[in-house]
């Protein structure tokens, strides 16, 4: 049997170490088992999330020979095995301790979005085409690995001004939303910092779960925010309508 | 003995999956203060993999569906071993609960004229199943999380409840701790919600998530609460077999609700042979004994399995109605179904037993504990309808969120006490396997239990392998009182892991005793030794484990006598 050499990264907030372990290769293993195998016969106290093993939970993202990717889902035979795999945990956030990392910041973002708001006379008869649109963005997993490769919020930690692609795709799911009534559109300038966003795209190419993050969810919404904030003809007919 | 934080709610609720939500939601609406505790961060519960839909006699797709329909189909696929109360229950409220969920913004596929879509699935005689593509559990959390963000509950990630507390007989809290860091936590609470999940964990094969561990059938069992009918687990008939890694990770009952095929090496539909009316859309026990003897006699896939087939129904449509599934088996297996059939086996998936509850109140035989969802017995007697699961934790989570903060509204004073010498024993308890200088990996004990539970207490049963599984399980769990772990307190899956193997031993303890005393097949519990149904003794009874004196005390407790007018349903014949 083959053996592949894993270097994980061991250690919490006050700093760490990469340690090396020889894993035995199994048809098909992915990236998890072998930290798991890891945990079994080397290191029972190697921390790491996970949750369904089956690219469901989005709880075991991390950085796969400096990739973010969902371990669950990392084929070992995808990589190159003559040199060693090295698993890290996601840069964004803070680490707790190996392989997991304190994201608590994004559940704290997300309590502030407005929530969906029907009318009180809804009648609830929708249309496939139009919750398709809001059914891609749904398919979010909560993996974070988007909020990881954000510039704005790795490179730059503008946490306080920006609230990142996953959220950002919350908000669009709402926002388009066949039934919603609430209008988010001040909420995005001001709070979530739709602004930010550059348009590089490297959220919506490490989504697992394929999901458009940038063409079908943020610029969207940075279009509606600046057709309401920067059209000059628009502005002129809002202060009329404001004077009626 | 260390200090650590309290936090002091009317209702606690241990899990928050889909049932365990659902009830921190309705609680909170009832005014009771509520603190929500998970082992994982919120979202990540095992209903975020449901695929296949929520069962609920909505009536969009086929009109002649109603209530008493699902309700006949539900008791049927259960063998009648159900609660009926529960089943009856269930069938009249699941449409108001899946339209409360598109209140609170999920959005599920529609028909052509703007309402709900529904589809076909096992055992259920209409097209039933509201659903979302293959990700249907993932909407129902979402909406739920939702929800319950804005609900005014507070929410205890990543922290573990170990212990249950009484004063005298009632519960007056819970003891814990937070992964993170180790450090124990203590919980007042008027009442105690377990919405914990199953414990598939306990086996090999297995569709669940690691958090299935049983957590809620052990506290429930060692806090004197009755368990009922652990014998029955489902055994899921579709899993993934290949490659290896991936093997047990469900393939959703859609895509034989959307018209896929089983076939054996030989190109045969063998279920012709043993549902000829209902095929594939069988319900999942017939199925999962079906491709299991196909594979015992040898007419097996190259991998040990039968073949499942989609690929007729057309590439785009496979595409946009199994998305997950097209995705799953290109990545794991590089298998492109739209092409080829899936290579399929029996997992282990739901099981079927636990805390036997009041089907109005959901409320157990301890005051102030309530169990809804998976962890609770009785709703689906001895097989579960695939799409039930979905809407037993609308309906019982509610109705547990409702029965506990009425409880926690009737105990007026405020003179519950929490026991030190309790507390004290907990955490010994807990801090036992960094004691241990010399003792087992968790890790090995836990790969031990799957192979005794795979080998002993599987699909198909006899007494004397069930008899060598409950000796094993006897030496295994005298090892496990001796676990060894490393390192410090903080997020440390090792020492986890020990806290886990104690709920897992207990409820294999329970299972294997259930499925020995049982001398019939029935559902989900296959007995060689006895292949048929016996009605006469055994039709008439649940199976109850209780603790007494410290030991497992196992016995039986005649079924309820069902009303007339629902016998008169049961008897009944539809479509």
């Amino acid at each position: 049997m083959s053996v592949a050499k894993v270097r994980v990264y061991r250690g919490d907030k006050n700093g760490g170490e990469e340690m090396e372990y020889e894993v035995p290769l199994e048809e098909g293993m992915v990236v998890l088992d072998a930290i798991h195998f890891i945990q079994a016969n080397y290191d029972g106290d190697l921390a790491v999330r996970w949750n369904c093993k089956a690219a469901k939970c989005g709880s075991c993202s991390a950085e796969v020979n400096g990739m973010p990717a969902l371990t669950c889902k990392t084929r070992m035979d995808s990589l190159p095995l003559d040199k060693p795999v090295t698993v890290y945990p996601v840069k964004t956030f803070p680490i707790i301790k190996d392989l997991v990392t304190d994201v608590s910041w994004n559940y704290e973002v997300r309590k502030k979005i407005p929530p969906f708001t029907p009318a009180k006379d809804t009648e609830w008869i929708m249309y496939q085409e139009d919750v398709e649109r809001s059914q891609e963005f749904r398919k979010c997993i909560e993996c974070f690995l988007c909020q990881n490769v954000c510039h704005i919020l790795r490179n730059h930690d503008e946490k306080n001004e920006f609230f990142g692609p996953r959220m950002l795709i919350k908000i669009a799911e709402l926002e388009m939303h066949p039934l919603d009534t609430e209008d988010r559109k001040e909420f995005l300038r001001e709070q979530a910092g739709v602004g930010y966003c550059n348009i590089t795209k490297c959220c919506t190419e490490v989504c697992p779960e394929h999901i458009h993050i940038t063409d079908n969810a943020i610029i969207p919404l940075k279009e509606r925010v600046a057709d309401t904030y920067f059209d000059p003809l628009l502005w002129i007919f809002s202060k009329f309508k404001a004077a009626d | 003995m260390e200090k650590y934080e309290t936090h002091t709610h009317d209702v606690i609720v241990i899990g928050a999956g889909g049932a365990g939500l659902r009830a921190a939601i309705e609680a909170s609406a009832q005014g009771a203060s509520v603190g929500l505790v998970c082992k994982s961060l919120l979202g990540k519960a095992h209903t975020v993999m449901a695929e296949g839909g929520v069962a609920a006699a909505l009536a969009n797709v086929d009109e002649k569906d109603d209530w008493k329909t699902h309700f006949h189909d539900t008791m049927h696929g259960g063998k009648m071993l159900n609660n009926w109360r529960m089943a009856q229950l269930h069938a009249q409220e699941a449409p108001e609960r899946v339209k409360e969920l598109e209140h609170w913004g999920a959005l599920f596929d529609r028909t052509k004229n703007g309402k709900i879509m529904q589809r076909a699935f096992g055992g259920h005689t209409w097209k039933r199943l509201a659903h979302v593509g293959d990700r249907t559990g993932l909407e129902m959390i979402r909406t739920l999380q939702d929800r319950g963000i804005h609900s005014g509950m507070d929410v205890y990630m990543e922290c573990t409840i170990t212990h249950l507390l009484k004063d005298g007989e009632r519960i007056s809290g819970a003891f814990g701790y937070w992964r993170e860091s180790g450090r124990f936590i203590l919980f007042k609470a008027k009442a105690v919600i377990l919405a914990t999940g199953g414990i598939g964990k306990a086996y090999k094969v297995t569709s669940n998530s690691w958090e299935y561990t049983g957590d809620g059938h052990a506290l429930a069992y060692e806090a004197g609460a009755e368990l009922i009918d652990m014998e029955f687990v489902q055994f899921h008939p579709t899993g993934m077999v290949w490659p290896p890694s991936v093997k047990g990770i469900l393939v959703t009952e859609a895509v034989r609700g959307e018209g896929g095929i089983l076939r054996n090496r030989e190109g045969e539909r063998f279920m012709e042979k043993y549902d000829p009316e209902r095929m594939e859309l069988s319900t999942r026990d017939i199925v999962a004994r079906s491709i299991y003897t196909e594979v015992q006699e040898g007419r097996g896939s190259p991998h040990g399995g039968a073949f499942l087939d989609i690929s007729h129904r057309g590439g785009e449509y496979v595409k946009k109605k199994l998305p997950s599934m097209y995705h799953q088996f290109m990545e794991f297996a590089e298998i492109d179904i739209t092409k080829e059939p899936m290579e399929v086996f029996p997992t282990t998936h739901y099981v079927m037993g636990g805390v036997r509850v009041d089907a109005d109140t959901t409320g157990s035989t301890v005051p102030g504990l309530f169990a809804a969802g998976e962890v609770a017995g009785g709703m689906h007697g001895a097989n579960r309808l695939g799409g039930n699961s979905l809407s037993d934790l609308l309906v019982f989570g509610r109705r547990a969120g409702l029965g506990a903060a009425q409880y926690a509204n009737e105990i007026r004073d405020n003179t519950l006490k929490i026991d030190d010498v309790d507390l004290e024993k907990a955490t010994e308890e807990m801090l036992q396997p960094f004691e241990n200088a010399e003792g087992e990996n968790p890790y090995t004990v836990h790969q031990e239990l799957q192979e005794i539970m795979g080998s002993y207490v599987g699909v198909f049963r006899t007494r004397e392998k069930i008899n060598e599984g409950i000796e094993e399980l006897g030496v295994l769990k005298e090892r496990a009182s001796q676990l060894r772990i490393e390192g410090s307190r903080m997020f440390n899956p090792g020492w986890h892991l020990c806290k886990d193997l104690h709920s897992m031993l207990i409820v294999s303890e329970a299972l294997a005793k259930c499925a020995y005393q049982r001398e019939e097949s029935r559902g989900a519990h296959s007995r060689v030794d006895f292949p048929d149904a016996d009605n006469e003794k055994w039709g008439k009874v649940n199976s109850v484990i209780s603790k007494d004196n410290g030991d497992m005390k196992i016995g039986t407790s005649p079924l309820s006598q069902m009303p007339e007018e629902l016998k008169k349903i049961v008897d009944g014949g539809y479509k």
